[in-house]
């Protein structure tokens, strides 16, 4: 009882309108009904959120990312829109040929998706999805079983989002591209929840980027995604974040896969965004599944991108990849936290995972923390992880034959990265991937 | 072509090069050789702009135009080449792609537009089968996990895309094998021009057999303090150092 007093009198004064804000609204729009079928799991998330408060960086997954100062900011917890922003087109990807979905302030803009029929797609703003059969068996089935408070928050109080099923046996033929704007005229919490399903036997691309309307506020982002990769099913999913430095996200996403499935995620973040947290958790939930967890965050300024992951081996004979490179600039923090479990059921396990950090501002900095916690006796895992700098030898040998110091670092750079860039799928991401790298050097 | 007056280095205020004056003409070779620890590959890297040396005195002309003022990748351009001594590995820049942003940095400083793909990969078969480089690690990542004397024949290949004016070699021949050795020097040799020039840092008289020197240089504590032509090689070969040391430092 104590202990309950004095957690609810920090949590007040440290964040007090936000969070006070956050709880009243979620509660009055329970008490009026407004969510029908979901009221029950929201009152129950709600309750969750208000045990758990935001976290501080006594908390050990959130030990060097500092969410008070965002989250003590006021907010407005609705969208004031900026008219006639065509903000979306910073997402463009070179190339391109793609399903286009744009997403302005976590609404689903019809005005500027591409919004056309295709066989065996179904893509709508989730709360059009609420009665679905696959809705109902999927959301919350696993990222509200994670301890994350930002879940909770977000199952209780979401407003907008999307749903994305590829029907079985359903290969689509061009990628789906997201595109996230923040284009509030007012310092605006948004949250957003997205379902994601891949039916047996369907292969999709999905690609998401995250932009910002040169004229928005700041914004803070909770975001949630949950991702259901059927048996066999394939999934090839790509974040680019590309976000304007008053935009900041907390964004998590809790994968399943059934028997058999491939899903692949690649993670890159650019110089902008002030503070990006990504949780990525993959669950393999059955034998023969493979996953891929690949990231780049290149970072400069002041910026912050943490990027936490979980890779769960639940039963046997499944394999899991995953690289990440942060390559830090300035003044820049990353944080790269890679838990790999594997379960007592899961023998023959095969799990890599490597972390390289190339540091080159001075001042910036790198945590980085493998965690591998193994029940089963007949598995394979592997990780590493490397911290250095810039190679001065390199550079130099690079320049005596001719090759301009901007030009030998963007070579440089692009070495380092290659072990993760050669791994994308798709070669036109790739490129473009490529660019942006060669852009966010100074 | 090369003129190197009075030349001051030192690192970490360490001096090195402590007034060192050098002539080089279109079309000669000079060779350098000296004790272990005496400058030479200091004078190599102050050549190529290498900026952990300070330069504190004296100064380099190329035809005339202050080297020193200069970044490592313009003297590059202007036409000087060092063949590293110990040349560096980068995983995951390929061999070829590096040579074509080489050179075609070096065009575009020269005003020259970039060669087609045809011609550069003509150019790179040429010059492949003039030092006899293995079209495999042509195509591999830059000197990762090349042997020693794999690494050599790599910089002799650099030097033969990038057709320099001015080539220093520093102990190319050390870790080449007697084959590689009449390789890479057959190479150097069929290079020289009325319009270039070498300078071939060496231990031994051997290579010298092979490229022949116009001047041999003893170059000792920070200073070039005996000038002579081939035979002079021969004298040191047979003789050492020591003979030097003693009217140098008496
Ligand atoms: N970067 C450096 N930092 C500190 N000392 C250096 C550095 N480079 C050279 N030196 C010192 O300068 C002196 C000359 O070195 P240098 O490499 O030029 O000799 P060298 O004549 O090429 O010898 P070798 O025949 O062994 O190759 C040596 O005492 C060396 O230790
Ligand atoms: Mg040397």
């Amino acid at each position: 009882m104590l202990d309950e007093v004095a957690a609810d009198t920090m949590i007040t004064q440290t964040s007090d309108s936000l969070y006070t804000q956050l709880i009243k609204t979620a509660g009055e729009r329970l008490s009026s009904g407004t969510t029908g079928s979901l009221d029950e799991i929201r009152k129950q998330a709600l309750e969750r959120f208000k045990a758990a408060g935001f976290p501080t960086v006594k908390n050990e997954d959130w030990k060097y990312t500092n969410i008070q100062p965002l989250v003590n900011q006021p907010y407005a917890l609705e969208a004031e829109p900026i008219s006639g922003g065509a903000a979306w087109e910073k997402a463009r990807i070179p190339d391109l040929d793609a399903y286009r979905v744009v997403m302005v302030n976590g609404q689903y803009s019809s005005e500027l998706s591409s919004d056309e029929e295709i066989p065996g797609l179904q893509i709508m703003p989730i709360e059009q999805a609420f009665e679905r059969l696959c809705f109902a068996k999927y959301f919350t089935a696993y990222a509200d079983k994670t301890d994350n408070p930002f879940v909770a928050l977000n199952t209780a109080s979401f407003t907008s989002g999307l749903f994305i099923e590829v029907g079985k046996n359903t290969q689509l033929q061009k990628p789906i591209h997201i595109i996230h704007v923040a284009a509030s005229a007012n310092p605006f919490f948004s949250q957003t929840r997205n379902l994601y399903v891949m039916g047996a036997f369907a292969e999709a691309e999905i690609i998401e980027s995250f932009v910002t309307d040169d004229a928005a506020e700041r914004s803070l982002s909770n975001h949630v995604t949950e991702i259901m990769v059927r048996e066999n099913a394939k999934l090839q999913h790509y974040y680019l974040q590309v976000a304007g430095e008053q935009s900041n996200y907390l964004n998590h996403t809790e994968i399943h896969q059934e028997k058999h499935s491939l899903y692949n995620n690649y993670n890159c973040s650019f110089p902008g965004a002030a503070f990006v947290r990504n949780n990525i958790n993959v669950r393999l939930g059955d034998s023969e599944v493979e996953s891929h967890l690949y990231g780049i965050a290149l970072t400069a300024g002041s910026q912050l991108v943490d990027n936490h992951t979980i890779v769960d081996h639940m039963k046997p004979n499944c394999e899991s990849y995953e690289w990440y490179k942060n390559i830090t600039q300035d003044t820049s923090t990353a944080v790269f936290n890679g838990k790999i479990f594997v379960r007592l059921d899961a023998q023959k396990t095969n799990a890599f995972q490597q972390n390289n950090n190339m540091l080159i501002g001075e001042k910036s900095a790198v945590y980085t923390k493998p965690q591998l916690e193994i029940f089963a006796d007949d598995v394979k895992c592997s990780h590493g992880c490397t911290i250095g700098q810039f190679d001065n030898e390199a550079l130099f040998y690079l320049r005596a034959r001719g090759i301009s110091e901007a030009q030998a670092r963007i070579l440089l750079i692009h070495a380092f990265a290659f072990d993760v860039t050669s791994r994308f799928a798709n070669d036109t991401v790739r490129q473009y991937v490529e660019h942006l790298a060669e852009e966010g050097l100074q | 072509m090369l003129s190197i007056r009075n030349l001051h280095a030192s690192v970490e205020d360490k001096a090195i090069l402590k007034g060192l004056d050098l002539e080089v003409k279109a079309g000669e070779v000079h060779a350098i050789m000296g004790p272990n620890g005496s400058g030479k590959s200091t004078l190599g890297n102050v050549l190529a702009g290498r900026e952990d040396y300070e330069v504190t005195e004296g100064e380099v002309l190329l035809d005339g135009k202050d080297l020193l003022e200069l970044s490592p990748e313009d003297r590059a351009r202007e036409g000087v080449f060092l063949a590293f001594q110990y040349p560096v590995e980068i995983p995951g820049v390929s061999n070829i792609n590096f040579l074509k942003t080489a050179l075609n940095e070096i065009r575009a400083y020269k005003g020259l537009p970039p060669l087609e793909a045809r011609e550069f990969l003509n150019r790179v078969k040429e010059k492949q089968k003039l030092v006899e480089f293995d079209a495999k690690l042509a195509n591999r990542s830059l000197n990762e996990g090349f042997s020693g004397g794999e690494k050599k024949r790599n910089e002799i290949f650099q030097l033969a895309m990038l057709e320099p004016k001015l080539g220093i070699l520093d102990e190319t021949d050390s870790g080449l094998d007697i084959d590689a050795l009449r390789i890479v020097a057959n190479g150097v040799n069929q290079l020289r021009t009325e319009n270039n020039a070498f300078v071939v840092i060496t231990h031994y008289q051997r290579l010298l057999e092979y490229i022949v020197p116009d001047f041999v240089h003893v170059l000792y504590n920070g200073r070039i303090v005996r000038s002579g032509t081939k035979e002079l090689a021969l004298e040191l070969e047979e003789k050492g150092y020591d003979w030097i040391k003693e009217t140098v430092d008496a």
